[in-house]
């Protein structure tokens, strides 16, 4: 089975799976881009497409949605846990 | 880049040739659909509003409806008693230099009476419509209302942003996108404020979300919230306010904002305007109608049906699902960005296609359906609810 992932916009560093993603799996971005899961990503919920550090914003929809509150590495699921607002 | 519609006297063109039959206040609804069973081909619009405190409300958005480029023929079916009467709405369309007659029940004789003779003007108007010819027309006369309704967890991944693909087009092309229900924009107004042309459109944008903001604490009292979303929000992967809303406003693209208009009224700009209102689905298609646009684009995720009356509307399914449980009710289906190998940009494109076909003469499911939906928006305090009588022991 392929898992996807959906980017909104060319700037965004997170992309939202549109079924769950179990854990090692690899997710193809409809841009042609590739990440591998580092744990289950729940349906709706962002995976990270690139490192982003501690400080830096979580972009989606090409926006700055909220921060990372730590580093976070590409695969990475990203919400609340890893964010602050 | 062309459609092909009706022109107008004062310059717009419709997409549509109707003759419409109204009522000035709800008393004078039978008599409106007494004329529209005896002469079919007219389309008849009724509503609640007219009298009372509503004459404002009233007024403006049957105005504003009157005057919209679709209508090619107005009959308004009066009571006589009315805060609203008939004459004043015949004055406020009176601009476009189309027909419009309007008939008085308790000066014509009552009910019956009022329905024979509105019956034989409208056979007539019907008869005239007749000689409008589809002429080409550019896309910088073509106004689109973007909304959504019934949404999922698909419609900010999917439907919506290839809405704003569509929007993005046709304001490149010169027309005009009117984005509505300001109690989903609540939490962008930064990003909104920097897209304003200039300040007193920044002003105002916030104004109208501090509204919507105020209006949705209203509606949804109080609510355990985490970083303004709700617990459900957050099983399904939003993480902030500001992702949440920018799934709803996402079909906006990515233009300048270049004005902000209140409910009903006519854009003084092309390109995206924002119109004051929230998120009742066919309140909210009445002010955009309202404002002139000939086409409306509504997304949903669960299968809202409905039309608005006189206006086509685009259904986009936001999931498969949806689309294969109620074909007979979705135009498109960008449920294939997920299942398929569309593009949101993919999507986009056959929207706005289809969008040019639609302004063209080719009719939308909901238009199939009759479903010529119409409300005017409910404002202001009118009685207490069933709730607080009972609290009250009333």
């Amino acid at each position: 089975m392929e898992y996807k992932a959906i980017k909104t916009s060319p700037r965004d560093n997170v992309a939202v799976a549109v079924q769950a993603i179990p854990e090692g799996k690899t997710v193809t971005i409809p841009d042609g881009n590739e990440v591998v899961a580092n744990e289950l990503i729940p349906l709706g919920h962002k995976i990270a497409l690139m490192a982003i550090a501690k400080g830096a914003g979580i972009i989606r929809y090409g926006e700055v949605i909220c921060t990372a509150s730590e580093d976070i590495k590409p695969g990475d699921c990203v919400h609340i846990h890893n964010t602050i607002e | 880049m062309y459609f092909y519609g009706y022109a107008r006297e004062n310059g717009s063109y419709g997409v549509r040739n109707h003759v419409v039959v109204m009522s000035s206040v709800i008393c004078a609804n039978g008599v409106v659909e007494e004329i529209a069973r005896q002469v079919p081909g007219v389309l008849p619009i009724t509503h609640y509003h007219g009298c009372d405190s509503t004459r404002e409300i009233t007024l403006r958005t049957l105005g504003g409806i009157g005057r919209n480029p679709n209508i090619a023929a107005l009959l308004i079916i009066g009571l006589g008693c009315e805060v609203c009467p008939a004459s004043d709405i015949a004055e406020a369309v009176a601009p476009t230099a189309k027909q419009i007659e309007y008939l008085v029940t308790q000066d014509e004789g009552g009910s019956s009476e009022t329905a024979r003779k509105g019956a034989d003007i409208a056979r007539q108007m019907l008869q005239d419509a007749q000689q409008e010819k589809r002429v080409e027309a550019s896309l910088q006369h073509l106004m689109v209302g973007v909304e959504c309704g019934g949404s999922d967890a698909f419609s900010g991944i999917t439907a919506n942003p290839a809405v704003g693909v569509v929007t993005d087009r046709l304001i490149a092309e010169g027309g005009t996108i009117i984005m509505s229900e300001i109690t989903e924009m609540v939490g962008t107004t930064h990003l909104l404020k920097r897209r304003a042309a200039n300040h007193e459109v920044a002003k105002k944008i916030e104004a109208y979300i501090n509204l919507g903001k105020e209006a949705e604490d209203w509606a949804t009292g109080p609510q355990l919230l985490t970083r303004g979303i709700a617990p459900g929000n957050i099983e399904g992967g939003l993480t902030s306010l500001v992702e949440k809303s920018l799934g709803a406003i996402c079909k906006g693209g990515t233009t300048t904002i270049n004005e902000c208009i209140p409910y009903a009224m006519k854009p003084n700009t092309k390109g995206l305007v924002i119109m004051e209102g929230d998120g009742s689905d066919i309140e909210s298609m009445a002010g955009i109608a309202a404002g002139g646009a000939q086409v409306i684009i509504f997304t949903t995720g669960r299968g809202q049906i409905s039309g608005f009356a006189g206006v086509p509307v685009i259904k986009v399914s936001s999931n498969s699902t949806i689309y294969k449980n109620m074909k007979g009710d979705i135009d498109v289906d960008a449920g294939t960005i997920i299942d398929g190998d569309k593009t949101i940009g993919g999507v986009g494109e056959e929207i706005f296609e289809l969008m040019l076909k639609v302004a063209s003469g080719e009719l939308t499911r909901p238009e199939i359906n009759k479903q010529n939906n119409f409300a005017i928006r409910q404002e202001g305090f009118h009685w207490p609810s069933l709730r607080e009588m009972v609290e009250r022991g009333l």
